[in-house]
């Protein structure tokens, strides 16, 4: 079982590489626009309150947005790595 | 109807990738790399088979000495005067050792980066000229300080807010300068023609010498407060003391890093992006003309949005490396109130 496992990751050692890369891509893509999407429900929600307090909320909502595109895209970075190196 | 007759032709059209002339193929890798990465010539356009291009100095100081010639010298895998640029890694490497000389050379970077400040000189300093001779409280700005006023006044409110009221005056000109010189190089960036298309905000060295100049500013002009709260805070209960300036170090130290990060990993994705989505055109040349007709117009109009993307992520990074090194920077300045 574990002996066959083991001769398809030599074979297909490389691939596998890039599968795994590019899987992880989509994963931090996904982890990121899901949780931007979280802080834009709320800021949403919370202009629809309160308009004239929009334009705080919209620089508060820049700033998250940024931040968490930043872990983002650390983690893309690395998949690009993996890909070309 | 029109899809389903759309897609028929589509498919009955499209023969096998069979290529029509003895060409070499395409590496897709390789132009996206060349495109985004340094050199030392500055391809500007190719006109059929003649390359119009702006051979650039090379200033190097190898084993014998200073040298400093064209790099048209080295064009082709030549070498010259015992140099000759290595083919992996596309950097000037001696010929006898492999390793790599003191090389200040004028490279494409280089060179995009002075003309951008020099661009960025001019702007800042016609829109003072007007400040100058109008007096503002008389007149509305016309021409040029039109078009910087809302940016400045923008950024200096926002020092204005984040670093408070006492001394946001002596960062202002930092923080205006530095949103300002992303902006103009995240422009630069998209435009396709020379002097733009330059991906200098998708070069990790650059962006780490703009984080390096906030982190700079934050710890060396920090209050004592600030030094007192990442060190040795007396509010902080015993058993926490050991750990706490470990970890307030660790945080001080990682925000260059994540300013670093987070503006060249966007800026490179979105240049990537474009690259890509422009070379679906050039793949698809040799799948027949119906395929190549349709995927260039598909691949202009999300090109056209990509670059609509990529005007709307270049300032919103700019604003967001000011905005972060504002909080900083206030942060840094806290006073015992």
């Amino acid at each position: 079982m574990f002996l066959v496992t083991m001769i398809l990751e030599a074979a297909l050692g490389a691939i596998l590489g890039k599968i795994g890369a590019a899987l992880c891509a989509t994963i931090a893509a996904f982890a990121g626009g899901y949780a931007i999407s979280k802080i834009a429900k709320t800021t949403m929600e919370s202009i629809a309150r309160q308009p004239e307090s929009a334009s705080s909320m919209r620089s508060s909502l820049i700033i998250a947005a940024g931040m968490i595109e930043g872990a983002t895209l650390f983690a893309i970075i690395v998949c690009f790595l993996t890909l070309v190196l | 109807m029109m899809l389903a007759w759309l897609i028929s032709m589509l498919l009955l059209a499209a023969p096998s990738p069979a290529p029509q002339a003895e060409e070499e193929p395409l590496d897709i890798a390789e132009i996206i790399f060349e495109h985004i990465g340094d050199d030392y010539q500055w391809h500007i356009f190719s006109w059929g088979e003649k390359h119009v291009v702006l051979s650039l100095p090379v200033i190097v100081h190898s084993s014998t000495g200073w040298h400093v010639f064209s790099s048209r010298r080295l064009e082709h895998g030549e070498s010259w005067k015992g140099l000759k640029i290595d083919q992996e890694t596309g950097k000037i490497v001696e010929v006898d050792s492999g390793k790599r000389p003191f090389d200040i050379s004028i490279t494409k970077n280089v060179l995009s980066l002075m003309i951008s400040s020099l661009l960025l000189l001019v702007i800042i300093l016609c829109t003072a000229r007007w400040y100058r001779r109008h007096d503002v409280l008389k007149e509305t700005p016309t021409g040029i300080a039109a078009l910087m006023e809302p940016l400045v006044v923008m950024i200096h409110d926002m020092a204005r807010e984040n670093i408070g009221e006492k001394d946001f005056r002596r960062y202002s000109p930092y923080l205006c300068t530095v949103f300002l010189f992303i902006l103009l190089i995240n422009f630069m960036g998209i435009l396709p023609f020379f002097p733009g298309g330059v991906n200098l905000t998708g070069n990790i060295a650059i962006t780490l010498v703009l984080a390096l100049f906030t982190f700079f500013t934050v710890n060396l002009t920090g209050s004592k407060q600030y030094y007192q709260e990442l060190f040795y805070n007396p509010k902080i209960p015993v058993f926490l003391r050991p750990i706490m300036p470990v970890i307030e170090v660790f945080g001080a130290l990682m925000k260059p890093v994540s300013l670093t990060i987070r503006l060249f990993a966007n800026m490179l994705a979105g240049h990537i992006m474009i690259l890509c989505i422009v070379c679906v055109i050039f793949i698809m040349a040799k799948y027949g003309p119906v395929l190549t007709g349709t995927m260039s117009v598909v691949s202009v109009l999300f090109g056209i949005f990509l670059d609509a993307l990529e005007c709307l992520v270049a300032f919103v990074q700019a604003y967001v490396f000011t905005t972060l090194s504002s909080i900083y920077i206030g942060l840094a300045r806290a006073h015992e109130e």
